[in-house]
């Protein structure tokens, strides 16, 4: 296997974008990562979507995106894993290089999420669980979650301010974005205020409804090192690790619904295959979803024990300065979560921090870094570590 | 839904048929083909009691399209006698957070909004279980 590194980068601002059609958010990133590449061709794409075919009425979209980018003739496939489709499109890129078939490949996560509404984006969303036993009985997504909320509230016998800590951090770090849905901070009393989606999920438990795709041109990471080694040029990112595991698709058939093995088995095989260890990641970003989904993750991950990433939260660990950051540059709550292009938008975001380019987010001379992507309620996830070279 | 997708369903929707493993023993709803637990191929049809307690419940005040008329509903998750954890609406509650652990029993109601084509879709939903009359105490 080569060294595969991240040439290029390439990000619209997450938002509601109702002037931008999926195939513009598409282009715009790609030409974005391809321009910082220095390449107007490359040998493969990979579109990491969700639901392109519910939400716009569209498939066939790598193509798509191909033809609209100017990439044709380029192999173009769409990769789906629910809402970490962006985490299994940059693997799917990494396989690739690292194992030789293409030297240049362009990962784009693209969701177009805005064009439905809310009860149809909600009943797309619902797609990533059980179609005849969680969603058919009326199941959103988001209640999923709040049944996870729910059953943690009890046993650790907390009430929900406990995840007030995530929220509050996610937009602290997102005032910091240009790129972000949501740049303004928000208060614990907000947090407490804020109204139920799915009690006991709030809107400010929750990541928004949006629109936006993240690109990377991956190579092998020699050719990386070649285009860093100016003067004055930013240092090359090499992918250490990438590991994707699944869980049952349907939550009641865990063991325990509160311990997330996908996560936990993806993040073990990560970080042995990086040679790293949880102490050596200078930041985290976490598939913040929702507060639940962030302790969950990063309990299951052993960043903290059983129940007490809530404890870690509210004493700051995670806060940018604190012994681990995470959500950087807004996680999903607040930098935006257009499900497909979150995965990317993770990546690109770690690239920022580990060239040290990552502007008034930036942690402190970051060296290594992981991201995660997770699908359906912790269905599959997808860990990745990065480190400057 | 679908009607061939429904016809499918009928025997775990309205009779809350599982699965049961021979070579292990386990038992599944909804049926598998391949026992998740020891990988057999080997198994039969189990029908479930109904009898049940609350894992977790919700509140759903944004529902999925075909679920607007039901606003707001109780989602939960059930762990059927049996073993089994399983994700269904509950019916006959108010407003209250209810207890893990509270007793429930499978009732047969209309699980989401009639559809274009007519088809009402009835399923499982599950009520906090009723005392039980003398009757049903027989053995």
């Amino acid at each position: 296997m080569r060294d595969v590194g991240v040439l290029g980068i390439g990000q619209t601002p997450v938002g509601e974008h109702w002037d931008r059609s999926l195939r513009d958010l598409a282009v715009d990133a790609a030409r974005a990562a391809l321009e910082e590449a220095g390449l107007d061709r490359v040998d493969a794409v990979y579109v990491g979507n969700m639901a392109s075919g519910i939400l716009c009425g569209q498939e066939n979209l790598a193509t798509l995106v191909a033809d609209a980018a100017g990439l044709l003739p380029a192999e173009a496939v769409k990769i789906e894993a629910a809402c970490a489709s962006g985490g299994a499109a940059v693997r799917a890129g990494f396989q690739v290089v690292a194992g030789g078939l293409h030297e240049r490949v362009l990962v784009i996560g693209v969701e177009k999420m805005t064009d439905r509404l809310t009860d149809g984006v909600t009943a797309a969303l619902a797609t990533a669980a059980d179609a005849d036993y969680e969603a058919a009985h009326g199941a959103s997504f988001v209640a999923l979650n709040a049944l996870l909320m729910r059953r943690y509230l009890d046993e650790r016998r907390v009430g929900r301010e406990a995840f007030a800590p995530f929220a509050i951090l996610a937009h602290a770090n997102a005032a910091k974005n240009p790129q972000a849905l949501f740049r303004q901070p928000i208060t614990a009393a907000q947090f407490a205020a804020s109204p139920a989606v799915a009690e006991p999920i709030t809107v400010l438990d929750s990541a928004g409804i949006c629109d936006g795709a993240a690109a990377l041109v991956l190579a092998p990471v020699e050719e990386c090192r070649r285009r860093a080694s100016g003067a004055r040029r930013p240092a090359a990112v090499r992918i250490a690790s990438s590991a994707s595991v699944t869980d049952t698709l349907a939550l009641g058939d865990r063991r325990d619904p509160l311990v997330w093995e996908s996560v936990a088995g993806s993040a073990r095989r990560a970080l042995k295959d990086a040679g790293v260890s949880l102490k050596d990641l200078d930041f985290y970003e976490p598939h913040d979803a929702f507060t639940i989904v962030t302790a969950l993750s990063l309990e299951a991950c052993g960043f903290a024990d059983r129940f007490a990433a809530v404890d870690l939260a509210r004493e700051g660990r995670f806060d940018a300065g604190g012994d681990l950051p995470i959500c950087t540059l807004g996680g999903l709550k607040g930098r935006g979560h257009p499900v497909g292009a979150s995965g990317t938008y993770q990546f690109v975001e770690a690239v920022l921090q580990l060239r040290g380019t990552a502007g008034e987010a930036q942690v402190p001379g970051a060296r290594v870094g992981m991201t995660q992507s997770v699908g359906g309620s912790g269905s599959v996830a997808l860990t990745h570590v990065l480190e400057a070279v | 839904m679908e009607l061939p997708r429904f016809h499918r369903l009928q025997a775990p929707y309205y009779r809350l048929e599982g699965s049961r493993c021979k070579g292990c023993d386990r038992r599944q709803f909804p049926p598998r083909r391949v026992c998740p637990g020891c990988g057999s191929r080997d198994l039969t049809t189990q029908r479930f009691s109904g009898r049940a307690t609350l894992y977790a419940a919700t509140r759903v005040t944004q529902a999925p399209r075909g679920h607007g008329s039901l606003v707001p509903y109780a989602v939960a998750l059930v762990r059927l006698e049996e073993g089994p954890l399983v994700t269904a609406q509950l019916t006959d509650v108010g407003d209250e957070t209810l207890p893990a652990g509270l007793p429930l029993e499978m009732v047969t109601r209309k699980i989401r909004d009639a559809e274009e084509h007519g088809l009402i879709v009835y399923g499982y939903k599950f009520r906090p279980r009723l005392e039980e009359s003398k009757e049903s105490k027989r053995p």
